[in-house]
Parts: C-alpha cells; sequence; structure tokens
C-alpha cells in the first residue's frame, strides 16, 4: 500500500504503540484486498459483545488500553452490548458475563471510544451522509448507511473498526470504491411488503439470491417508498442471509435516481420475486405453534416500534415471557411516553443496550429453558438456528398473540 | 490447477503454511451462525457440516456468510485451540480476513474452479498463503508433514 508521511510515521511508532498495532493490522487487510492506499473516515462503530469477543479478546483490549499511548481520533461509537445490566436476571446472566462485560467496557473507555451500545445509530445517533466514508461494525448498520443514506463501508469487524477509530482511516477496497457499488444482479418484485417480518422476509429471500459480499442487488418493482424501519429489517436480513452491504432500489435510494445510473440497465432481470417467494422463506421456519419465549430485537427497536408494541400490549396478561430490545437512546422516550409501562403491565419487558443474539444465546436458552422463539425478525430467525433455538417467523400482532395464549397461529 | 500435481492457485491468501485434513461443503461460513464454539462442531443444523468438529481442519467451504462477529471469533477459538486450521473459500468477505489477520488463521480465496468440487471430502490438504496454493497430499507426505522442519504447523487429525 501507498501510504503518507502520517502513517509511515504511524507504521514506525512515532504515533504510539496502539496506532502501530493499528495501522500494522489495516495494513495486512488493506494488502489482501490490493488496496492502494488509505481513505480517511469520519465515523467508526464497534462490535465487541463479550459473547464473541470472550476472555481473549477482553484481554486483547485491555492489553492496547494499557499502552496508554493513544486513543481514537474519531468519532467512535459501539454496536450493542451482551446484557443489560439493570435486567440481566430476566436474562439468565451469570456474574462472569457482567463482570467481563464491564471489563470490555472499561477497556473500550480508556481508548475513548463512546459507549452507545446501538444497532440502529442511523436512526438515533447521526446518519452517515451520501458520499461518506466510515468504518461501521453490526452488518445492518453498514447495510442500512451503504444503501439508504448513500455512504461508503465495508463490513468492519470490532478488531478493524476499533483500529479505523484509532487511525481515523481504512484500506480503500470494497465498498469505498466506485465500481464496487454499481449493480452486478437484476431483481424484479411483483409484491410489497406490509408487516416488518414481511420486510424481513423479503430481504432474506434476496440475500439468498444474492449469495455472497460482492453482489450488489438493483430492484425494481415496490409500489410505494418503504419507511426506514420497513427498510431496516429488508436491509439487516438481506445482509444476515447474504452478507449483503449494498442494495439499490430503483428510484428510492440514492444512488439509484434511475436503473441506468447503478449500472442495472446492461444487465437482463435475474429473479422475479413475489410474495410466494416470501412466504416460502417465512414458513420454511415455521417448526410448530407452542412457543417458550417471544423477541423483539434485531435490530433493536425504534420508538415507532415500542409505540405499536405497546398499542398491541394494551390491556394483555401474557403467559410467556416478552422482550423488547431497543437502544439506551430510545428506552427513555419509551419510558417518558408510557410505552415501557403498558409493555410491561402486560407482562413484558423492554430491554436496553443490548441485542438477543449478541446477549448469550446460548446459555440463555440452557438457563431459562427457552427453544421455541416467536419473532418478527427475520435476521434473528437466521441466526438462531446455530445457538440451538427453533426460530419462528411471524408478523408483530402474531407474536404479541403467542405471548398471550402460548401458541403461535 | 498450477504446474504442481492437485494443486489449485488463489487470487487472495494470507498466513502461514499449514498441513490438515479437509471438510468440505458447497455452503456458507460464519462463526456466529454456523458453529457451537464452545463444543468446536457445526452446530446450525441446516449446515452441510451440522454435527462435524471443525477444530484444526482446513475447512473448504463456498463462501462467507454473514455478519461481523468473526472477526472477534477466529481470535477467541485461537486462543483456546478451537479453531479451524485454515479456510478456504470460493468468495471471502471483509469480515473473514479481518478476523484471520488478528487470529492468525491461514485463508485463501478466489480460484478459477469451485475449490470445494476440487478437494475431497476427508482428504489431507497443504494450505501455502505464500504460494497461495492449496494442494492435495499423496499419502507418503503424510509421515513428512507430521514433523515439519520450516515452521509450519503440523498436521492435524489421524
Amino acid at each position: 500500500m501507498n501510504l503518507s508521511s502520517e502513517e509511515e510515521a504511524m507504521l514506525e511508532g512515532e504515533a504510539g504503540t496502539v496506532s502501530k498495532t493499528a495501522i500494522e493490522h489495516q495494513i495486512k487487510v488493506g494488502d489482501f484486498f490490493g488496496a492502494h492506499d488509505f481513505v480517511s473516515v469520519t465515523q467508526a462503530h464497534i462490535m465487541a459483545d463479550t459473547e464473541s469477543l470472550g476472555q481473549a479478546g477482553v484481554m486483547w483490549l485491555e492489553k492496547l488500553a494499557d499502552a496508554g499511548d493513544g486513543r481514537v481520533r474519531i468519532p467512535t461509537i459501539t454496536d450493542p452490548r451482551g446484557t443489560d445490566f439493570e435486567n440481566a436476571d430476566i436474562l439468565g446472566h451469570a456474574d462472569w458475563m457482567l463482570e467481563l462485560e464491564r471489563r470490555a467496557i472499561t477497556a473500550l473507555q480508556r481508548l475513548g471510544v463512546t459507549m452507545t451500545d446501538t444497532c440502529i445509530n442511523y436512526q438515533t445517533v447521526q446518519a452517515a451522509t451520501r458520499g461518506e466514508h466510515v468504518a461501521f461494525g453490526d452488518t445492518g448498520v453498514v447495510i442500512y448507511s451503504n444503501s439508504v443514506c448513500g455512504a461508503r463501508s465495508n463490513f468492519e469487524g470490532g478488531p478493524s473498526a476499533l483500529a479505523a477509530g484509532l487511525t481515523g482511516r481504512v484500506p480503500r477496497y470494497g465498498y469505498h470504491l466506485d465500481a464496487i457499488r454499481q449493480a452486478s444482479i437484476r431483481l424484479r418484485l411483483h409484491w410489497t411488503p406490509r408487516e416488518l417480518s414481511e420486510w424481513g422476509a423479503l430481504g432474506g429471500v434476496v440475500g439468498r439470491l444474492t449469495g455472497n459480499y460482492w453482489q450488489v442487488p438493483v430492484i425494481e418493482g415496490l409500489d410505494r417508498f418503504p419507511g426506514s424501519d420497513e427498510l431496516k429489517h429488508f436491509g439487516a436480513a438481506m445482509a444476515s442471509f447474504g452478507s449483503t452491504p449494498l442494495f439499490h432500489l430503483v428510484g428510492i435510494t440514492p444512488e439509484a435516481y434511475s436503473l441506468a445510473a447503478v449500472g442495472g440497465d446492461k444487465l437482463s432481470v435475474a429473479h422475479h420475486i413475489g410474495e410466494a417467494e416470501v412466504r416460502a422463506l417465512s414458513e420454511s421456519y415455521g417448526v410448530g405453534t407452542a412457543v417458550d419465549v417471544v423477541v423483539f430485537s434485531a435490530p433493536q427497536l425504534s420508538l415507532f416500534e415500542l409505540r405499536d408494541l405497546a398499542a398491541l400490549s394494551l390491556g394483555r396478561h401474557f403467559k410467556r415471557p416478552l422482550l423488547a430490545v431497543t437502544s439506551p437512546q430510545v428506552k427513555p422516550d419509551c419510558d417518558r411516553l408510557g410505552y415501557t409501562a403498558t409493555i410491561e403491565a402486560a407482562g413484558g419487558n423492554v430491554l436496553s443496550g443490548n441485542c438477543f443474539y449478541q446477549s448469550y444465546a446460548r446459555e440463555m436458552s440452557e438457563t431459562k429453558g427457552w427453544k421455541r422463539l416467536a419473532t418478527n425478525s427475520a435476521k434473528l430467525v437466521n441466526i438462531l438456528g446455530g445457538y440451538g433455538y427453533l426460530p419462528m417467523l411471524a408478523s408483530m400482532r402474531a407474536c404479541v398473540d403467542a405471548a398471550e395464549s402460548g401458541e403461535l397461529k | 490447477m498450477n504446474s504442481l500435481v492437485n494443486a489449485y492457485v488463489a487470487q487472495h491468501a494470507m498466513g502461514s503454511r499449514i498441513v490438515g485434513q479437509a471438510l468440505v461443503a458447497h455452503d456458507g461460513f460464519s462463526a456466529r451462525y454456523d458453529l457451537n464454539r464452545l463444543s468446536g462442531v457445526f452446530s446450525r443444523p441446516t449446515h452441510k457440516l451440522s454435527g462435524q468438529s471443525y477444530v484444526n481442519k482446513v475447512l473448504v467451504l463456498d463462501t462467507a456468510k454473514g455478519g461481523v462477529a468473526t472477526a472477534w471469533m477466529l481470535y477467541e477459538m485461537r486462543a483456546r485451540n478451537m479453531a479451524p486450521a485454515a479456510i478456504v473459500l470460493n468468495s471471502i468477505n471483509s469480515i473473514l480476513v479481518q478476523g484471520a489477520a488478528l487470529g492468525d488463521v491461514a485463508i485463501l480465496a478466489s480460484f478459477e474452479v469451485d475449490i470445494t468440487s476440487k478437494i475431497s471430502h476427508g482428504s489431507f490438504v497443504e494450505v501455502d498463503p505464500q504460494a497461495r496454493t492449496i494442494r492435495l497430499l499423496a499419502p507418503h507426505e503424510l509421515v513428512i508433514s507430521n514433523e515439519p522442519t520450516d515452521g509450519s504447523r503440523p498436521i492435524y487429525g489421524p
């Protein structure tokens, strides 16, 4: 890679051992992908829950912080934590999990990281703007920021997002380049979803069709302009099922003001997608009717989703645990507006600052006896099978009904 | 395939030379979605390698899938000696490369052929990131590979 004098100085350790460690890591990655140089970034977002980090990852962070000669140079924020400290008993979290989380938080704070603990920072902290180069972790954050906002980011795993925060730059490859952002597969829709669960399922269908990180779908045929929560579920599921960082919706997302603007006019339609394909994906997760737990998470809920959930919960009495997970930025408003009280009066819980699958999902299942899980998140059903759950995908209303009756109908 | 017998050349490579037993499937890979990292097996029921141990194996799979957690998880698994020995993919994503860089796991990616159709499940292979190759080993080479003299890691498996 071609390095500027500032980057050469970092590599030589003149800016401290922390910056040196960070840029060495980035050069390894940049060399792998054939990056010619670095590009400056304005924000970083780090996924660093301790179920992923483990003891080894936390010790790696602590060693970096102990060096004491480097802190982040740009606003650097965090993805959800592995617990909600105030509700850890509801999740069955053991003391060692909480202690590990505290150690990770302390290390990140010593490196100058701002603990926002959210995977919906584009709704709650600061959305990136068109053309802005950023270093975001959490695939849902990246795909929304790239596609809906027009920003530029690769999937940055925790170590690389932190490195970006510490150096203020990333290797210029992948989705920082114009050519990579052009469409590579053209899809035509013949049905527009209504429920958030349907938007997620549609994202899952598209993700399966695109298949890998380097495929960029351009999609035609929606009969209306979707809202932020709809595109949140659509993108998060697409990224989860397909490892897809960018999509274009013709006439809707900023880089696809026309089909030709993203090169879609040079592609023939590869697949037609209708209601049947979306229903098939949802029904592939229909493993029965009995439900142990109902979860709304992945991504964290917006204020509007919580408003809708509160309205559906009003006057109910849940037989099964119902967990709704949001960000620390949304939770105070949820409390202030009475949504939390309504949901909790029905027997549910509103959690903050974590995400279900990032919160020791396997241990929760074993401790709490949760196996058959109902959710409206297509991303969550895609993830949880590997953690030993039997996840089921349904609308928010059907999930709330299941919490009340114990059965998903 | 290059001039070496039974060797396939990747476009991208990272890490140190490794020899080991291949675990092969035309399926994806995500440490979060697909693995039980405590017991060291593929745990996603629908994965083609479900129930099989990945520890110290050379994973030969189609594509990197899923989320960003693999970047931490490779390092964490390596620290507990529960990591794959190497990962070989037709198509890779940024996360797997970042995780391999931190966790010092050998990786190869992007071939002119579908690599999952060229390497037999259970065969013994050499992964050489310097040469960007994966090579099927002949039976007589296995003994030699058990006694590395060049700093590479030893063969794993039976």
